[in-house]
């Protein structure tokens, strides 16, 4: 366990860290984040003793640094510093053998057992064993870098202190280094101490984070208590967004650059879609930002091109994804920059519907098929045939959207389509009850983000009410043609 | 492991025929056989048991001397550069032995043992002054300011040795042949005077080994690694200036010697000091004499100061390893 307790220092007359507290536990691992000059390295060089600390203490199982010899306390504690350049060359073996120096002892080699399987073994968790003789110099940075992990988990020690122990790796030694270090906490219970300049990286693998700005602690606690947009811009001085880790509970960031988006204004109008036999296509000429459940690039992301494609009732294939891609691309579009849907429906029979108000206007379009009718409420009580029927439906927004008023519009507009369901009366050919959509209807919002700002996209709000309105007539009536159309 | 053993037996082979080579080659060629039986040669076994034998052994003890405290010095500075005379050591050491001869200072008790002594007297106030005046600067005694203050105190010094110099009448010609440095006609006494010390200094060095090679890391590295930094560079470099200061006592300045041999160990064998200080010191003493054997018969009769030799060979070498480095760095 490492306590440090209100500690001050630097180097001469000035303090660069001053009153700084935190406990670190068994088997924990602290991440201290801050921007350049904020005072990390010091509080590193305080922490391993190379640095006198004006006031405050460290505190290492109990008893104070300074009270510990150069050797007991290279038995406790190991430290990776950044990386350096050297004059001279050892091997990767004798460079890693180095970390045994606290464990030797007398005037002549007493090299044990003991010695060279913790050498071993360290060389084999950073695999760099096949390196054995090479000279460090003749090594790249991130291959030193290994090198250098491996000494200081040659050394045994129970507290590891860890200055950017990323530095100079590719992102698979990154996390290769990380998930090495973060098991050998949790096996061999380590205290881990670790300075980073990635934030994520830092999020993803420490118990708590340590925020520094100008030398004092400005935030700690766990990563989801420090990474904050507020907090990280008052230190960094610049502007994030957080957002969740798709695998872990823990924040990840994403810069804001400075740079504005270089782009023309641009609107999205009815008259730009392009109808064909085979599908309903919107070409943008700057990307939209967008969020569908469409079968290619569903989720969120940017996009420039928007097809609603449609494949004959029979249409059987194993790898939808697949064959969907393969169509794009055939079409002369980018895969990476399309998102498309598929309809069984007749998509000449496309309703198009615009509509305008105070501060933005939106496009709306939708293809059905009310042929596959279902009453949602009641879908799990039989089991259905499968029959051609979707409703596609496309909102365009001209104006910037907040991330709620994405889900707000995917709401209203889905909303608004079952009541267009009610109002035509489509039934549940299973149930005999009023359907309120099909079993695969796709959504699609997407926003030119130039223009006035929408906060909200609800009922309650201007642009809401105008997707409720726009998006009902255009389903009505797009559910009027399919029946025109349509043997029943 | 091999390649170790490997070094070891070539180093040792080359200090085998340096030695045979010095001791039968001169203006008088003796057999080898005069070694094993001197009645074969009555004349010939006193030459070389009284005259070159000595001169050989000297030769080769300043040589090791040198060699290992250049060794140790450059581990500490982690400066490829940096030998034994880049600290102040060596001048000091002159200054010690050229005001003992300049004054004509004869210590009673310490008799023959005074010019050693008061060499390393000066290498020592010289080192410990250095320090002193490094720690002012800096007081986490940074290696660059440790070097750049011996740089300084060295010109001072020289200065100082000029002085006395250009004050000596007669006694002129013995200072500057002493200066360029020279272990011809000194005998068994001298051999006496330098052993103990060379041994106790690097046996001081020796020591140090695993310290060394953590401080060629950086000495927060080697603090990180659990290397008590302050007490094991004081008693470093205390080795090192008692290893120059003999050697400078007995032979005068002797260049490159220190630089040339760990650097051609190193660049053979590696940086392990484990290794490297042994090693240079045996290689040590084979380059200073074989460049004695070679600095009198090369102009036989007359006689060159070894340290023209030394240089001859060293200058060389240390623009080609300063080449190599300033390119590596680039």
């Amino acid at each position: 366990m490492l306590k440090v307790n209100r500690l001050s220092g630097g180097y001469g007359e000035k303090n660069i860290v001053s009153d700084v507290n935190f406990t670190v536990k068994e088997g924990k691992m602290l991440g201290i984040l801050g921007p350049n000059g904020s005072g990390k390295s010091t509080l590193m060089k305080l922490m391993s003793g190379i640095l006198e600390a004006t006031s405050g203490s460290v505190v290492i199982d109990g008893k104070d640094l300074k009270d510990y010899a150069a050797k007991e306390l290279a038995k406790k504690m190991a430290v990776l510093p950044q990386l350096h350049a050297h004059a001279f060359s050892h091997s990767v073996r004798e460079t890693v053998s180095l970390g045994r120096y606290p464990h030797q002892r007398g005037w002549f080699s007493s090299w044990s057992k003991e010695d060279e399987e913790a050498v071993a073994g360290a060389m084999e968790l950073m695999d760099i064993g096949r390196y054995e003789h090479t000279p460090i110099d003749q090594m790249s940075g991130g291959e030193q870098q290994r090198v250098f992990v491996a000494q200081a988990l040659a050394q045994n020690a129970s507290i590891l202190l860890l200055d950017e122990p990323t530095n100079h790796l590719d992102i698979n030694h990154q996390k290769e280094l990380l998930d090495t270090i973060k098991r050998q906490a949790i096996e061999k219970n380590l205290t881990v101490i670790s300075i980073f300049h990635d934030i994520n990286l830092a999020s993803m693998y420490c118990d708590s984070l340590l925020l520094l700005e100008q030398g004092r602690v400005a935030a700690i606690g766990e990563p989801h208590e420090v990474v904050k947009e507020k907090g990280i811009k008052k230190v960094y001085g610049t502007r994030i967004s957080t957002h969740p880790h798709p695998e872990l509970p823990k924040p990840q960031i994403t810069l804001m650059p400075g740079i504005k988006r270089q782009v023309k204004n641009q609107q999205v109008r009815k008259e730009d879609f392009t109808i064909s036999r085979e599908m309903v296509l919107y070409r943008s000429e700057i990307p939209l930002k967008t969020v569908s459940s469409a079968v290619i690039n569903a989720g969120s992301g940017w996009f420039t091109t928007f097809m609603n494609r449609r494949v004959d009732e029979n249409y059987e294939v194993d790898d939808t994804v697949a064959e969907l891609t393969g169509f794009i691309e055939e079409r002369g579009f980018k895969p990476t920059d399309t998102v498309a849907m598929m309809t069984a429906v007749d998509v000449g029979q496309v309703v198009l519907g615009s509509c305008g108000f105070e501060g933005g206007s939106i496009v709306v379009a939708v293809t059905a098929g009310a042929g596959n009718g279902t009453d949602v409420s009641l879908t799990h009580k039989k089991e259905r045939i499968k029959k051609v029927g979707t409703v596609n439906t496309w909102i365009f927004v001209n104006g910037i959207l907040a991330e709620e008023a994405f889900l707000q519009a995917m709401m209203t507009a889905t909303e608004a389509k079952a009541k267009a369901f009610q109002e035509e009366k489509v039934l549940d050919p299973f149930t005999g009850t009023i359907a309120t959509g099909t079993p695969t209807d796709s959504v699609l919002v997407s926003s030119t983000q130039q223009g006035n700002e929408f906060q909200y996209a609800g009922p309650i709000s201007e642009l809401g009410r105008h997707i409720g309105k726009t998006v009902f007539e255009a389903t009505t009536e797009a559910i009027r043609r399919y029946r025109s159309q349509a043997p029943h | 492991m091999s390649k170790n053993w490997v070094a070891y037996i070539v180093s040792f082979l080359l200090l085998g025929t340096a030695i045979m080579l010095g001791v039968t080659v001169g203006t008088v060629s003796i057999s080898p056989e005069v070694l094993w039986n001197p009645a074969s040669d009555e004349t010939a076994a006193n030459i070389l048991w009284n005259i070159r034998m000595p001169r050989v052994v000297l030769a080769g003890l300043v040589g090791a001397a040198l060699a290992i405290a250049g060794a140790a010095f450059q581990g500490l500075l982690r400066n490829p550069l940096a030998d034994p005379y880049t600290l102040g050591v060596s001048s000091g050491a002159s200054v010690g032995a050229v005001m003992t001869l300049f004054f004509g200072i004869s210590v009673p008790f310490l008799g023959s043992f005074t010019l050693p002594v008061m060499s390393m007297a000066g290498a020592l106030v010289t080192m410990l002054a250095v320090i002193g005046f490094a720690k002012l600067v800096d007081r986490s005694m940074k290696m660059e300011t440790v070097i750049l203050t011996g740089i300084i105190f060295s010109s001072f010094l020289g200065s100082i040795i000029s002085l006395m110099i250009a004050l000596t009448g007669e006694e002129l010609r013995q200072i500057i042949g002493w200066l360029l440095g020279s272990v011809s006609m000194r005998g068994w006494p001298y051999v006496q005077m330098a052993l103990p010390f060379i041994l106790i200094g690097s046996f001081l060095l020796w020591l140090n080994r695993r310290e060394l090679n953590a401080m060629l890391f950086g000495e927060d590295r080697a603090r990180h690694l659990g290397v008590d930094v302050r007490k094991r560079k004081m008693v470093i470099l205390i080795g090192g200036s008692v290893l120059t200061g003999a050697a400078v006592a007995v032979s005068g300045t002797i260049g490159f010697v220190g630089l040339v041999v760990p650097h051609i160990t190193r660049m053979l064998w590696g940086a392990d000091h484990r290794h490297l200080l042994s090693l240079s010191f045996i290689n040590g003493a084979s380059l200073l004499i074989i460049c004695d054997l070679v600095s009198r018969t090369i102009i036989s009769p007359t006689e060159l100061p070894i340290g023209v030799i030394t240089a001859f060979i060293g200058a060389p070498v240390f623009a080609f390893i300063f080449f190599r480095q300033r390119k590596g760095v680039a």
